[in-house]
């Protein structure tokens, strides 16, 4: 009998060695899955910082921006014809004189007869260059950027995860523990098993010990007593505390419960409507890397971001993909003079004001702050809650943005001689009811 | 010191009638009902039934459990073809010109993704660059009038303007007899020189320039034109029946001119004289220093001896006249050569003929009258008696009516209606089928202004533009489209303009051209406006001795008027214009007959008693009275503009009476007063004032002061109230209970220089306008449930120990003084209203704003209660979407007027004066996005930017560069008051003590 004891106690030993092998087996994985993720998601990054040449970084900055606004939709800054031609080399392929001439009005200078930009005409299927309003010193910086593009050119990989400004890693390692998640339900899983082996086998032991004992051992009336307890279920039930208990429990959990749906009606994170045309952000912003101001062109400017009109995804799919059924509903809605009825998916109450130039231009609040993962969203959705105690919390905790913006010099001052603590948006008024509500 | 003034703010409080000392402790009318309104105006039991609760619970528990289970799908969406220059969420403005029925404005307009939503003065235009007129402010809500015509209509039918366009023509072809263009007067020099192409084309052509409250006699004195009054240059200004800052001629200029030479500041101690003598008590007689009640038929007798008086033959003042004051006046203007002007709202050619005598003895010419003279009104009473006639006679082939409506709103409109029969073609431009268009074949009807190209020249060479800001919503065409259709003319009227402005700009026409839309103005002296020039062959002399013949009138004499908000009643459908208050009445929603106390107590009359008032040609109307204090015995004054009943104005449809049958017509000359007959009827009509709904309680709440005193000592001036201490008497503020606050950004604050306003009522529109204010109609006035953020306060004052003895004691209210003050609120330092709301929802900002958030309001009231100005307003009703509101809130194309950034507040809620916060915020935003401190000016609330007379400044007081810190660093301890001071709530509004240059 010792022996069969024994072997149950081994049998329950490995069964815990088993499970506690298997957990942290599954931990280490999780692990190494987040670390190699989150390497990946700052790739992207640390290529930013690899800009060689010796032009100032303000100009190229200013060129940098001045290219992805308005250039890079149809031109990449490497080989690749995306409209037009890749514009690597350029500035070493053309005359900068001729550059600036063309980039201000090719028209005139494909009317004008010149051979280069004729030709260029011709190859690109007559694909008119819109002109800009640049000045001579715009040209350049874009130049200038574009030269510098051609030296890191290499090292940028052709389409890059996250869009630029935002911290991919970040973003990325948030997806990464959703990934985590799942072996965390399979730990969880192993760990009830064991649990409920470890009861069986605590239960067959007793049991076992009991029998024994009735069998083997003279028992006295105590001991007894003490060995064949009987355990009284009905005494539990009966128990007026128990009862009072569970019914309490029972109501906190119901009020909790309403509670939280009470408070979540109104809420729509994570609303993900379907949209009359499946427009994809993911191809748009993430692959293609088209700035978010280039179709919502009043985000910077005005407190609503506007939904692009149809003109502006005309500016490309004129040229691009015009047989995609998506993009024939454009064009059907342009031929009957109809707007696109896009469906709204943030939808602040009235209430409540809110404006987008605030938080990009004055706080340079990044567009994923609120708006989430945007650049891989297929089809976007509510990411924030929307609600007023979110919009506070980071109106709490968000230092202002008052960098090199003369309205808050003094201010600055003031908050820094009378305390230590950050010069966060609310320290200056921004948790006051009128800010938001008028 | 003021101790010797007593303040009422009506009859009733003067007196102390049981009604008003019973409302005076009850300020809060919870009896009245909330279940029940109608806009006739009764007020029936108000008691909810039970089964009619449990109903309603039942149904509100339903609809709230289904409402919560899906949330609707809203849709976004955006422009198919985004114009370039429309940002959504970005307010655009563009440069326009509001003229109607003499008042011109020169605005500029704010649209929001296309729309129109508010009116704001052109600070490029000299003529009008800070303040527009209430009528200015409210007429962008015209735009959004349900009721104005879609469609061309053919006898009543709706038609296409093909057809009528080919109906006309072949009409105009066969004409035979007399054709006639009535239109009111045209500022507009090309559609005056098409007005005039389209008439060259007949043989017989007139244009018929007719004014419904017309300037005739003013413009024949002069010329043809209104003389070119500068305010401004006057030291002594006498106005005879002339309301020059209220309704008369260009009321919006004139108001700047004049207040000009009123501000006084240490810097500047004098300030203009204004003799006022008039029938009732006006907005100008308001604001007079002397004010001197006078009959109509007293006024030859008036002029005729301030003329004698001036030129050195001394005249004959009535009997029972007020001497020393006429006596005063004689002297001041001798005494100021060159300085002085006279003016006189009489349509009587010889008293014209004799204030323009006076003006040239006194040398106003070339001083306080410039030589630009007006153009605002040109219309000719003589030239539209005599057309009135040839329709009559059968010798008018076809008549066209273009901003104008005899058949309401002339003397004769009878036989209008009758002399219409004999025209074979009659067309009318109107807006809608209002009483002349009911008449006749053709409505074609005309664009809104904010819908046209137009050009204006309301003053010798200064020109101004209307540009469309919205394309046409129904389908109507300009006037001037239609005559260049007709015309056979294939130009646009925009090319048309461009082409006759050609002539007014040399240079780089298409550059200048852009500049003059972009200002809205072109002022390089060159004029376009022809007009034929008359000559006054009446002499002074002859004038004279007409007027010395005169008889004086027996029985009562009643006046018509226009009112401020309503004008002529062109756009009497305003529901706006309709709930402004009177500003000297503080009446809304319809006329009533103004009369004496005296008068009244004679007649046995009280006052909503219904009158039935006959006149002189028999026509009756039914009015209440309302007794007026300053109105001159044996007279009552009546109000143009109401008595409609149209279909198309279902907003002023059923208030009042129309008062244009009393006007006189003796020969080709339409005087504005006739002799009436009074009778009461048994019926009471109550009339909604917002007046008494508040009370003072005799405490110090404005103040006022003598020029005299002011100039002697101006420490001395205005009352500060101290608290007796332990360390003898103190200021109240530093008595405080309170921490105080630490303003480190911004300090917002306002000040009101009570010398400066004149009580016009401009703000509380531009206020409306702005800040989404509903609109609650005349039962809910009754009530008193108004929900105006920003009231103007006018209170009637007299000595209280006059030194004319007993006798005049007993009557202040004969001829009181007056003093407005706009009431907002006063945005508390230590704000009774914050303590005691116990959800926190009314809270103190950083910036000494008083914030007020709706969505946490619970509408207990407290803060309404505990508020010592008044000013909290409570949200009865659900204005918005409530047929019982028929009002702009109610229908989708009213509803685009809405201010989007400003909430519509619910049911239950309270609400008032922000401060206009989404200004301030706007316009710390555009600072913090080009890195820089908002510029002075940049922000500023609705009510100072509508101000005429620059009477309210708003600004940060934490800026020491800021406009309000400098007026407050001066008038610190001078003129410089809070209201209720020794409450000691500490007020960021400050308030400037009225002077007044006594005689």
């Amino acid at each position: 009998m010792i022996s069969c004891i024994l072997k149950t106690k081994s049998k329950v030993f490995f069964a815990f060695l088993f499970a506690l092998v298997i957990s942290f087996g599954a931990l280490a994985q999780g692990a190494s899955e987040q670390a190699e993720v989150a390497t990946k998601g700052v790739e992207p990054g640390s290529t930013q910082g690899a800009e060689a040449g010796s032009a100032d970084p303000a100009v190229l900055d200013a060129g940098a921006s001045l290219f992805k606004n308005n250039c890079a939709v149809c031109h990449s800054a490497g080989s690749d014809v995306i409209v037009g031609p890749g514009l690597q080399g350029i500035e070493k392929k053309r005359k900068e004189a001729w550059l600036i001439s063309w980039i201000k009005n090719s028209q005139a200078l494909i009317s004008a007869g010149d051979p280069e930009a004729v030709a260029i005409y011709e190859e690109y299927n007559k694909q008119a260059m819109p002109s800009f309003a640049f000045s001579d010193d715009e040209v350049k910086s874009i130049l200038a950027y574009i030269g510098s593009q051609a030296n890191v050119a290499a090292a940028v990989p052709t389409t890059v995860a996250g869009v630029d400004g935002a911290t991919p890693g970040e973003n990325v390692g948030t997806d990464a523990i959703g990934a985590v998640g799942g072996y965390l339900d399979i730990i969880l899983v192993v760990l009830i098993v064991v649990l409920i082996v470890l009861v069986i086998t605590l239960l067959l032991i007793s049991s076992l010990l009991k029998n024994y004992l009735n069998k083997n051992r003279q028992l006295d009336e105590i001991d007894n007593e003490v060995v064949n307890q009987r355990f009284d279920f009905s005494k539990i039930y009966k128990s007026k505390a128990v009862r009072t208990l569970v019914v309490l429990i029972f109501v906190v959990v119901l009020l909790d419960l309403t509670l939280d749906k009470v408070m979540g009606i109104g809420i729509q994170q994570g609303y993900k409507p379907q949209q009359p045309i499946a427009f994809s952000h993911k191809l748009h912003a993430g692959e293609h890397q088209i700035d978010c101001n280039y179709c919502h062109t009043t985000v910077y400017e005005s407190k609503s971001a506007s939904i692009p009109s149809a003109n502006i995804c005309m500016n490309c799919h004129s040229q691009i993909k015009k047989e995609s059924p998506e993009i024939q509903k454009i064009y059907k809605a342009i031929e009957r003079n109809e707007p696109i009825q896009w469906v709204r998916i943030h939808n602040l109450p009235d209430l409540s004001y809110f404006n987008h130039s605030q938080h990009t231009q004055v706080g340079g609040v990044e567009c994923q702050t609120c708006h989430g993962p945007i650049q891989e969203m297929d089809v976007v959705y509510q990411y924030s809650p929307l609600t007023m105690g979110w919009c506070i919390d980071c109106h709490r905790e968000t230092p202002l943005n008052t960098e090199g913006n003369k309205y808050y010099d003094n201010l600055v001052k003031m908050h820094d001689e009378a305390s230590k603590g950050a010069f966060t948006v609310s320290s200056n008024g921004g948790t006051e009811c009128s800010k938001c509500h008028y | 010191m003021q101790d010797r003034i007593k303040y009422w703010k009506g009859l009733e409080e003067l007196e102390n009638t049981p009604e008003f000392a019973k409302h005076a402790h009850n300020e809060f009318p919870e009896f009245l009902p909330i279940n029940e309104t109608s806009g006739e105006g009764s007020i029936g039991s108000g008691k909810t039934p039970r089964r009619d609760f449990l109903k309603l619970l039942g149904f509100s528990m339903a609809a709230v459990s289904l409402a919560s289970c899906e949330a609707p799908v809203r849709k976004a969406i955006p422009y198919l073809n985004k114009p370039v220059d429309v940002e959504p969420g970005v307010a655009n403005w563009y440069a326009s010109t509001y003229f109607s029925n003499g008042d011109y404005n020169s605005v500029l307009i704010k649209t929001r993704e296309g729309r129109p939503i508010k009116i704001e003065p052109n600070p490029s235009s000299s003529i009008t660059p800070m303040g527009t007129s209430p009528r200015a402010q409210a007429s962008v809500l015209n735009l959004y009038d349900n009721n104005r015509l879609r469609h061309p209509l053919i006898k009543g039918v709706k038609a296409d303007w093909n057809k009528v366009d080919s109906e006309i023509m072949s009409a105009l072809r066969n004409v035979s007899g007399k054709v006639a263009i009535v239109s009111s007067t045209v500022i507009s020099p090309s559609t005056k020189q098409l007005i005039n192409e389209f008439g060259a084309r007949f043989s017989n052509f007139e244009h018929v320039t007719y004014d419904a409250n017309s300037a005739s006699a003013l413009t024949s004195a002069n010329a043809g034109v209104i003389p070119g009054y500068d305010f401004s240059k006057a030291n002594i200004i006498v106005g005879i029946n002339a309301d020059f800052i209220g309704s008369w001629v260009a009321p919006t200029p004139f108001a700047k001119q004049y207040i000009q030479n009123r501000k006084v500041s240490a810097d500047k101690k004098e300030m203009s004289r204004h003799y006022q003598f008039e029938t009732r008590l006006s907005l100008t007689g308001a604001n007079a220093d002397v004010r001197v009640p006078i009959k109509p038929s007293e006024e030859a007798a008036v002029v005729l001896a301030l003329y004698n008086g001036i030129t050195g033959n001394g005249g004959n003042v009535p009997a029972n006249f007020d001497k020393t004051a006429f006596a005063n006046a004689v002297r001041d203007l001798k005494a100021n050569n060159g300085k002085a002007l006279v003016v006189s709202g009489s349509n009587d050619p010889a008293v014209q003929t004799l204030v323009t005598a006076i003006n040239q003895a006194l040398g106003a010419v070339g001083t306080t009258i410039t030589d630009a003279p007006y153009f605002v009104k040109q219309g000719n009473d003589g030239q539209m008696i005599r057309l009135i006639n040839e329709m009559n006679a059968g010798t008018v082939g076809a008549v066209f009516f273009y901003n104008a409506n005899p058949a309401y709103d002339h003397p004769l409109a009878d036989k209008v209606v009758a002399g219409l029969k004999k025209v074979k073609l009659k067309v009318s431009f109107a807006e809608r089928v209002d009483e002349t268009a009911a008449l006749v074949d053709y409505v074609t009807p005309d664009n809104n202004y904010l819908e046209s190209w137009n050009d204006y020249e309301p003053k010798r060479g200064f020109l101004s533009l209307s540009q469309p800001v919205i394309n046409p919503i129904f389908m109507t065409r300009q006037m001037q489209e239609s005559l260049l259709a007709w015309n056979g003319n294939k130009t646009t009227y925009y090319d048309y303009i461009r082409n006759n402005w050609s002539k007014a700009i040399s240079g780089d026409f298409n550059k200048a051209w852009e500049k003059a839309v972009h200002d809205g103005v072109l002022e390089n002296g060159v004029s376009l406006l022809a007009l034929s020039t008359t000559t006054n062959s009446q002499t002074p002399a002859a004038a004279a001795s007409t007027l010395s013949g005169k008889a004086a009138t027996q029985g009562i004499e009643a006046v018509v008027y226009e009112k401020i908000q309503i004008g002529t009643g062109q756009e009497a459908n305003n529901p706006l214009l309709q709930e402004m208050a009177d500003p000297i009445t503080k009446a809304t929603w319809g006329n009533y007959v103004a009369m004496s106390r005296s008068m009244a107590e004679e007649m046995k009359i009280t006052q909503g008693d219904v009158l039935k008032v006959t006149t002189a040609g028999g026509k009756v109307l039914e009015l209440p009275a309302l007794i007026q204090p300053g109105q001159a015995r044996g007279t009552v004054s009546i109000a143009m503009g109401y008595g409609r009943d149209l279909e198309s104005m279902p907003v002023a449809k059923g208030l009042g009476a129309n008062a244009f049958p009393i006007a006189t017509v003796s020969g080709s000359t339409i005087l504005f007063s006739g002799p009436v007959r009074i009778e009461r009827t048994e019926a009471v009509s109550e009339i909604a004032q917002m007046q008494t709904h508040h009370t003072i309680m005799d405490r110090l709440v404005v103040q006022e002061n003598t020029l005299a005193k002011y100039k002697e000592n101006p420490k001395e001036v205005t009352e500060y109230i101290r608290l007796a201490t332990h360390d003898g008497p103190a200021k109240p503020s530093t008595i405080s209970l309170w921490d105080d606050y630490e303003y480190k950004n911004h300090h917002w604050g306002m000040v009101i220089d009570l010398n400066s306003c004149i009580g016009c009522g401009a703000c509380t529109i531009s206020c409306n306008v702005e800040n989404n204010i509903p609109i609650v109609g005349k039962a809910e006035v009754i009530n008193r449930r108004e929900m105006h953020w920003l009231r103007i306060d006018r209170y009637y004052s007299s000595q209280e120990n006059p030194e004319g003895g007993l006798a005049e004691f007993e009557r202040p209210e004969d001829n009181p003084s007056v003093i407005f003050q706009p009431m907002l609120c006063q945005h508390c330092n230590h704000a009774p209203c914050e303590t005691v709301c116990p959800v926190a929802a009314t809270m103190h900002s950083s910036e000494g704003i008083n914030q007020m958030a709706y969505n946490r309001c619970v509408g207990t009231r407290y803060c309404a209660n505990n508020c010592p100005y008044k000013v909290r307003r409570f949200n009865w009703f659900a204005y918005a979407n409530n047929e019982k509101f028929d009002f702009y809130m109610n229908n989708d194309l009213g509803k685009m007027v809405l201010n989007p950034d400003v909430t519509v507040r619910g049911r239950g809620v309270m609400e008032k004066c922000s401060f206009c916060v989404q200004r301030v915020q706007l316009g710390k935003l555009d600072a913090k996005r080009e890195n820089r401190r908002p510029k002075d000016g940049e922000i500023v609330t609705a009510c100072a930017q509508s101000c005429p007379t620059d009477a309210i400044v708003f600004g940060d007081m934490l800026d020491p560069e800021s406009k309000i810190s400098k007026i407050l660093v001066r008038e610190q301890g001078e003129r410089a008051f809070h209201v209720l001071e020794e409450l000691n709530v500490q007020p960021n509004v400050t308030y400037l003590t009225k002077i007044r240059n006594l005689a």
